[in-house]
């Protein structure tokens, strides 16, 4: 306290003073404004979302899913999509695609909620399909044992048991999925990007899809029992720890030990 | 001398601890057994502690193992899980995977000892196999070290069947579909194969029988067999006495080191310690088989990043690499309607077989090779047997390769590269990576030769440049002094040995593949500089002190 107290005067000082002012401001109005966001959360689109969304499809998307959604040589047409798929692929960053290649990759999103929510009621409008999913089916208050086997049973073989992720072919891959929103998760699973597979609600049904989002948040909030998880990839990265890192320290106690003589 | 000895007058006891000592030590003997060992020498050098490290991670997994056998249930009767781990909470699963489960989360310091348990298995097979690198590139198995070296490979073999067994036996997901890949490989062989899975398993995979078998295998049988081939193991070093690195005043009659007692005694014990250290500090901080992640084992999920633990990796890799059709050639054949599998069969023995078949006659096929059946207790550097050398790295290459194709699903994620095109690296190299090491090596070990004959010859470079009268820059080289020059000189290098005949005077076919052999080995070789070259070298040395000039141009290449 007593250095903090000396260094008031010095010639940075006013400009730390400003960067926390600065700091503390931006912190509490992104958690404002994500409190808002999080009412504002609503299935039912106006006429002039789907208006305004279409003009947000003309000029961001238009170039590869084509005008009117109906595809071209370079992305599938988006008919029948629903929501969901838009609030899934634009919400995560993976539309617009960065580039081409194996897989679209996640990045920070490019259009902000309202536009997204515009996006979606277009694109909702052009044919039936997967709807935003309810609040309620998203409150991770399920049975995390069910969804747990579930999980296991038709998503660990790639997602891997711990959700950690895991390796498909040509380079395209199953992300890991800790710090996926709920409603991602749901929305995944319900259209299927990618190379994922729909599981759609005869398959797994809405609240077996709330028991599953209930299992990752669970193990998600857990933590890891028995120490740093070193990834939870598995005896790979365990063998690569003991190789490394306990014989490696093991190696330099035997030179300590030995260093007296030679 | 009986008489001098009866004549002494017998030892009284002064005081109450040292009457209770000497009594004890006139029925068992323990002040000669004292003696004896107590004396034994033991070279320092920091690379013959991984045996230490190997034997004190062993006992580690007895204290811990025996342990866990308290808590543990190796039952595979069905239950319903009633702990405090909620995302499992009354989920059906076997005893065994619950009893795992309630060591985890409900006995008092039950997860540490699981983590110890397994962190010290990991270990324990690592300085094994370090362990036997190390006898390997410096030539301690040469005689008379040959069945010791036996001994060795056979502890491998058992600690991997220990971990295996092991790393069964909680009955989760990873577990099971290890041992489903073990079925699997079973049945591949021929004939017999279905019967021994059915043998093993009581059934059809997985049955109700194999986790209870595996246990009894791996607390009984396999530790008791590991515990023997230590006690041989270590009665051999006693009667061996231990090799030493070449230095002065060191030779294969002699041992260069620290008595057991009470130096080297110490610095064991506390080196006990420290492994026990470092492997109770890993399991307190870092989480190992989180089997609680991997749920109930059920036939039908496999999850992804799927492996054994590192000591089986390198046959999981081979699997891996496997094609299963090359170029419409299948490797799934059926013969009078039985499925031969060789897509499972091969990779899954071949690679295994080959590296303990070199393994273990590694020895006879080096001493047929030289001809050589004297005793050696002083080791080689690696660069002064290049061609050994050459072919340890090759192997442990080869091996090397197959341990990284059974990561190769993360090394494809990690490094955002094709899984596929991992595959085909990874195969590529399975047969030319071997190859290149073996050259490389070779050139390498070589190379150091030189340039140790180089060093002792004309000493050490010191960066001093110095600009002679006449313009010329040279570089100072400084002698070495005698210790270290003896390193660099005190070493054999066979030449090749052409074949002989035999007492019939006839140049058999085998001698001749002998002879073949030894010139594949030994006809690339540095000779250690000779006494007369050093010593014209060094009056050359001497002399260009004084002179200058052209003398001492040749110093500097």
């Amino acid at each position: 306290m007593k250095a903090l107290s000396q260094k008031r005067r010095h010639p940075l000082a006013a400009i730390a003073l400003l960067l926390m002012g600065l700091l503390l401001t931006g912190g509490l109005y992104a958690v404002a404004t994500t409190v808002n966001q999080a009412k504002a959360d609503t299935t039912s689109y106006s006429a002039s979302d789907v208006e305004e969304g279409g003009k947000l499809f003309a000029a961001n998307c238009a170039t590869c899913h084509g005008m009117g959604a109906s595809g071209t040589n370079d992305g599938p047409s988006l008919v029948g999509v629903g929501a969901a798929a838009v609030d899934f692929q634009v919400g995560t960053g993976r539309m617009p695609m960065q580039m081409s290649g194996p897989q679209a990759q996640k990045k920070p999103a490019q259009f902000n909620e309202e536009q997204t929510k515009q996006l979606a009621a277009y694109v909702a409008s052009l044919g039936a399909g997967p709807a935003i999913p309810e609040e309620k089916l998203l409150d991770g208050k399920g049975d995390a044992a069910k969804g747990g086997e579930l999980f296991r049973v038709n998503c660990a073989m790639c997602h891997n048991a711990a959700a950690a992720g895991g390796a498909l072919t040509r380079g395209k891959f199953a992300p890991g999925l800790a710090g996926v929103t709920e409603a991602h998760i749901y929305e995944a699973m319900a259209t299927g990007p990618q190379n994922m597979p729909v599981f759609n609600d005869s398959n797994i049904t809405p609240e077996d899809k709330r028991d599953i989002i209930t299992f990752l948040k669970t193990i998600e909030a857990n933590g890891s029992p028995g120490g740093a998880e070193l990834g939870s990839l598995g005896p790979v990265s365990e063998g690569l720890f003991v190789w490394v890192a306990g014989l490696g320290v093991i190696i330099a106690f035997t030179i300590w030990l030995t260093s007296r003589t030679s | 001398m009986s008489a001098s000895s009866t004549a002494e007058a017998p030892f009284v006891p002064k005081t109450k601890v040292g009457s209770f000592t000497n009594f004890v030590d006139e029925r068992v003997g323990g002040s000669g057994i004292l003696r004896e060992f107590g004396r034994k020498v033991f070279p320092d050098h920091w690379s013959f502690m991984f045996g230490e490290v190997a034997l004190y991670s062993f006992v580690i997994l007895l204290m811990s193992g025996t342990f866990l056998t308290f808590f543990f249930d190796p039952s595979m009767a069905e239950t319903h899980y009633q702990g405090s781990y909620t995302p499992l909470y009354n989920v059906e699963m076997s005893v065994a995977y619950n009893s795992s489960l309630n060591i985890s989360f409900d006995v008092r310091g039950g997860l540490f000892m699981r983590q110890v348990h397994h962190w010290a298995a990991l270990l324990f097979v690592a300085s094994l196999g370090v362990h036997m690198l190390r006898v390997f590139f410096t030539g301690a198995f040469r005689k008379p070290r040959e069945m010791n070296w036996v001994v060795g490979g056979v502890l491998l073999i058992l600690a991997m069947a220990a971990g295996f067994t092991g790393y069964s036996l909680p009955d989760d997901l990873l577990s099971g579909n290890g041992l489903r890949i073990i079925d699997g490989v079973i049945k591949s062989i021929p004939v017999i194969g279905t019967y021994i899975s059915f043998f093993l398993f009581g059934g059809e995979f997985p049955g109700t029988a194999i986790i209870g078998r595996l246990y009894v295998l791996h607390i009984l049988l396999v530790p008791a067999l590991i515990l023997l081939m230590i006690v041989i193991h270590l009665f051999m070093v006693v009667v061996h006495k231990h090799t030493q690195y070449p230095g002065p005043g060191r030779n294969d009659g002699n041992v260069v080191g620290y008595p057991l007692g009470p130096v080297y005694a110490a610095k064991a014990g506390g080196f006990f310690f420290i492994v026990f250290g470092v492997l109770a500090l890993m399991a307190a901080a870092f989480t190992i088989n989180p089997i609680w992640n991997y749920g109930p084992y059920d036939p039908s999920p496999v999850s992804a990043g799927t492996q054994p633990d590192w000591y089986i990796g390198f046959v999981d890799g081979a699997l891996r690499l496997m094609p299963g059709v090359v170029n419409n050639f299948h490797f799934e054949w059926i013969v009078f309607g039985h499925t031969l599998t060789l897509n499972v069969l091969l990779p899954a023995l071949v690679p295994a077989g080959i590296i303990f078949t070199v393994l273990f006659t590694y020895p006879w096929i080096e001493r047929w090779v030289t001809k050589d059946n004297r005793e050696h207790h002083v080791l080689d550097r690696p660069r002064n047997a290049p061609t050994r050398t050459a072919i340890g790295v090759a192997g442990f290459t080869w091996y090397c390769v197959m341990w990284a194709a059974a990561g190769s699903d993360l090394i494809a994620t990690h490094f955002h590269v094709s899984l596929n095109d991992v595959t085909y690296w990874l195969r590529t190299l399975f047969f030319i990576g071997p190859i290149i090491a073996f050259i490389v090596t070779k050139r390498i070990a070589l190379a150091l030769q030189r340039k140790d004959r180089e060093i002792a010859l004309h000493g050490r470079e010191t960066g001093r440049i110095v600009r002679l009268p006449h313009g010329e820059f040279i570089e100072v080289h400084a002698p070495l002094d005698e210790y270290k020059r003896y390193k660099l000189v005190g070493f054999e290098s066979p030449a090749p040995l052409p074949a002989q005949p035999n007492e019939h005077g006839v140049v058999t076919r085998k001698e001749k593949r002998r002879a073949a052999l030894s010139k594949w080995f030994f006809e690339d070789r540095v000779a250690p500089a000779t006494p007369a070259e050093l010593e014209a070298a060094h009056a050359h040395g001497h002399h260009e002190a004084i002179t200058s000039g052209e003398d001492q141009k040749s110093l500097s290449h």
